[in-house]
């Protein structure tokens, strides 16, 4: 029993540095504040508002509004890449931390169009 | 945002959230609230309505104008939509447009015209469609919506127009308003995130010979609509009976 729990005790330790040492995603961003919601919504539910306005542009045509693909990889393409992937990337390096793998990028361009950083948040067509 | 409310706002609310922002500024969240109102008011403009049903998108190509050998129509539909990879065997490369030649044997008379997405009134495509992916906007333009579609080309059957094309290949180098990739069916859109922008689409602008005309089909004042109703105009296969958005002159 003493030494199972001394095994166990070793094991949890062990596990509990593992964790530790799990390195966090590093998001940089690029246009700090010029966000359509604060950062924690984005977080939460940023894959649901770009759900919803992808059926409303494609289907109905509606377009120009605040949530748009091309409104965040505009704004959060890297200054040095110009795109959202890659290492470091603002849509990889968390997809990749959640270990989520959205398939966006199979006909989405994941560069900006316009010279990164001369584009206001949200408003792209 | 919240609601509109009858009554003014309640002041001992309003000095909490005050209060609660100058606190909260180092939690990083109720700071955020005031450029967030900031940038909602001018990031809101208005989203366009939308497609509407008081319009239907229609193309008119004069075959007579239509210069054998010339393809700048598929030339500025390649540059326009992205369409830049080649395969192997070419009958399996993406086309949205082409230009088709054709000869009568007995007179000798030839002529040219590019064929693309007929964009029809009950089009084929969007019956067969085991996903829903094939749709019809409201004003006539007929979309694959790469979200819903598998690939099981389907539609690229049931066209009797041979309009679509399915992407074999891996892509990087997509217009960013043009979204389009590997597995997925696709064809002619009429440009239609140019046509959301008033423009007209790429194939038209490019003619040199002005041999293509854009427009909406439902505005009797339209070009388009004042030429269809005075001169002769056909749909291919129009014992089909899609109503076809294409119509053609000349042959």
């Amino acid at each position: 029993m003493k030494r199972t729990l001394v095994g166990l005790s070793a094991f949890l330790l062990l596990a509990g540095s593992v964790y530790a040492g799990t390195p966090k995603p590093a998001v940089k961003i690029e246009n700090p504040g010029q966000c359509i919601a604060p950062a924690a919504e984005m977080r939460a539910n940023h894959m649901e508002k770009l759900k919803h306005t992808r059926t409303r542009t494609l289907r109905q045509g509606i377009r120009g509004e605040a949530a748009s693909l091309n409104g965040c990889i505009n704004c959060h393409a890297s200054k040095t890449t110009g795109s959202v992937l890659g290492p470091g990337g603002f849509c990889q390096e968390c997809h990749s931390y959640a270990a989520v793998s959205p398939d966006c990028w199979i006909c989405h361009q994941p560069k900006a169009k316009q010279p990164v950083g001369q584009t206001t948040a949200g408003v792209q067509q | 945002m919240s609601a509109p409310h009858d009554k003014a706002p309640d002041s001992g609310r309003r000095s909490f959230i005050g209060a609660a922002a100058a606190t909260g500024a180092g939690l990083g969240v109720a700071a955020l609230a005031p450029g967030l109102q900031l940038i909602e008011v001018s990031a809101a403009g208005a989203p366009s309505t939308g497609a509407s049903s008081d319009k239907r998108w229609g193309m008119l190509i004069d075959s007579n104008k239509c210069a054998s050998g010339c393809d700048a129509c598929v030339k500025a539909c390649n540059r326009e939509n992205g369409i830049t990879e080649t395969l192997q065997d070419v009958r399996q490369s993406s086309q949205w447009i082409r230009k088709v030649d054709l000869k009568d044997p007995k007179s000798g008379r030839e002529h040219s015209l590019p064929v693309l997405c007929q964009h029809c009134a009950k089009p084929t495509c969007v019956d067969v469609c085991p996903t829903g992916a094939s749709m019809k906007r409201a004003d006539g333009i007929v979309l694959v919506d790469r979200h819903i579609c598998i690939g099981c080309r389907y539609c690229m059957m049931a066209c009797p127009y041979k309009a679509r094309s399915f992407v074999h290949l891996t892509l990087t180098e997509q217009n960013p308003e043009v979204p389009r990739g590997q597995g997925c069916v696709e064809a002619c859109t009429f440009c239609v995130h140019r046509v959301d922008k008033g423009q007209q689409p790429a194939c038209v602008e490019a003619c040199p010979e002005r041999a293509m005309l854009f427009g909406d089909l439902k505005d009797p004042h339209s070009e388009i609509a004042q030429r269809i109703a005075q001169e002769a105009t056909t749909q291919l296969r129009s014992d089909l009976k899609l109503d076809l958005g294409v119509r053609y002159q000349g042959i």
